[in-house]
């Protein structure tokens, strides 16, 4: 119960600080806000990893070039570009950074750790404050709404999600994945009707929005986790500090890791003008 | 030069406090350091901390985390080598970490080059060292111990030993690199050891970077 009341309070907090940031400074002042979300998830992540020495300039350029300019190509809008500058120039950059260091040990391994780190936590981030770019009849400048909708729907089929745990089959009793992803689903789908009028979306369209991206929230949640066991740690922030409390930024959002691209696709191949 | 003298002191003590609160506000901003005791908490009197070295940014970090009444008594002892050289690292190590520079390499017998960390722990201080002697730059976690540790404890048997692991700062500043990787560290200060009667050298120096080791969040995985 605590956890849930933790989230609830976390994300209305972050929701204040949202609007507050969008009502002074505009969509320039969210897009930096996101790119500090993404720098603070970033540095969670790659503290997790195997990086040597021979990556150092590599990591440097991920973290002082790559991030800042993925938000700079948010920024002016230019999708083209900030859709394919990190998973075509900075997989293809970092790696010869890293190779012109001569280190070659578990070279694969060094670069695709760092190639993950930048995909989930700066790509996949700065797509939601690309979400208040989207051009939608009748609904200029509200974008920050689709963000909030993205979030409710989310986060709140989780939190249903957990409320519904103990009627749903226990973990490793047959179906009990497509029980969770059938149950996640259609929490979504509710909220998102629920929260229609947030957004300019019909009905039926908030529903499977919400569906949509739900069902990838839980998706992504199931990956990241794994990413986490795999480094022995239970949350992001606990590799350097194992402390109880070590709850990391990244442990609040991967959720939304893999739900917001797709959510932003799905919008913008539908209701963009 | 005479009327000058105390405005000057003045002056490079505001600087020392001004130049102090910046480096461990970078320190905190670039590494989020935290820090964490999984022994007690504080103990009274002086206290030898033992930390792993891999990086220059290592007693930044220890200094940064112990708490304003501790920092203010605690005193790092760094090689007169490195931090002797040039006008700011002196003036750095005398004023803003209060260090104990000491001569290494120079077996030279006639000083001793644990006496002037003794005269500290004598007068109340509590020192920071790092027994491997140098930045270790292996895979290995933690290189061989130096015999200072030994000569310290056996020459003040009654002192806490306080072993310290510092996690990923020499992730963050390898040597020979100068721009910081912003990955996330930590200092974690364990149980407090001490030498045993009869303990020889090599068990007891054995024994403390085991309990370094222990500390790390990697050996826990």
């Amino acid at each position: 119960m605590g956890d849930r009341w933790t989230v609830v309070r976390y994300w209305t907090l972050a929701s204040i600080i949202l609007l507050v940031t969008k009502s002074l400074s505009g969509d320039g002042g969210v897009i930096a806000l996101f790119g500090l979300v993404s720098l603070q998830a970033l540095r969670e992540f790659l503290t997790l990893t195997h990086t040597r020495r021979a990556d150092h300039w590599a990591l440097l350029a991920a973290f002082f070039v790559v991030l800042p300019f993925q938000y700079v190509l948010i920024a002016v809008e230019w999708y083209g570009m900030s859709s394919i500058m990190i998973p075509v120039y900075a997989f293809l950059g970092l790696p010869i950074v890293s190779a012109l260091r001569r280190d070659t040990t578990r070279f694969m391994e060094r670069v695709a750790e760092v190639q993950w780190g930048l995909m989930t936590c700066v790509y996949c981030v700065s797509y939601l404050p690309a979400l208040l770019t989207l051009e939608i009849d009748g609904f200029a400048g509200q974008g920050l709404w689709l963000l909030l909708f993205l979030g409710l729907a989310v986060q709140g089929a989780e939190i249903a999600h957990g409320f519904a745990k103990p009627f749903l089959p226990k973990e490793g009793h047959g179906d009990d994945r497509i029980a969770e992803f059938a149950f996640v689903t259609l929490a979504g789908a509710v909220i998102g009707l629920l929260a229609a009028g947030l957004t300019p979306f019909d009905l039926l369209s908030a529903a499977g929005f919400g569906g949509a991206a739900a069902t990838l929230g839980l998706a992504g949640s199931l990956v990241m986790e794994a990413v986490r066991r795999d480094r022995g740690v239970e949350d992001w922030r606990r590799g350097a500090v194992s402390d109880r409390h070590a709850t990391g930024l990244l442990d609040r959002i991967e959720r939304l890791v893999f739900a917001t691209p797709v959510f932003f696709h799905l919008v913008r191949f539908w209701w963009t003008v | 030069m005479m009327v000058m003298g105390p405005w000057r002191e003045g002056m490079s003590k505001v600087a020392a406090l001004a130049v102090g609160g910046a480096l461990r506000g970078f320190a905190r901003l670039v590494t989020g350091v935290r820090g964490r005791s999984v022994g007690q908490r504080s103990l009274p009197g002086p206290v030898i901390y033992f930390a792993n070295h891999a990086s220059h940014g290592d007693f930044v970090l220890i200094w940064t985390v112990l708490s304003p009444a501790l920092r203010g008594q605690t005193r790092p002892v760094a090689g007169a080598d490195y931090w002797g050289e040039g006008r700011l690292r002196p003036w750095l190590a005398a004023n803003v970490f209060n260090a104990l520079l000491i001569e290494r390499g120079k077996l030279d017998r006639s000083s001793d080059p644990t006496a002037p960390v003794l005269a500290a722990l004598d007068a109340g201080q509590s020192v920071i060292i790092f027994p491997e002697g140098t930045r270790n730059q292996t895979e290995m976690s933690l290189l061989p111990f130096k015999s200072g540790l030994y000569r310290l404890a056996a020459a003040r048997p009654e002192i806490p030993l306080v072993p310290v692991w510092i996690e990923n700062i020499a992730r963050v500043m390898p040597k020979g690199e100068f721009l910081p990787i912003p990955l996330l560290c930590s200092v974690t200060f364990g149980p407090a050891l001490r030498l045993q009667s009869g303990e020889l050298r090599p068990a007891f120096l054995m024994r403390a970077a085991a309990c370094v080791r222990a500390l790390s969040p990697r050996e826990a995985e």
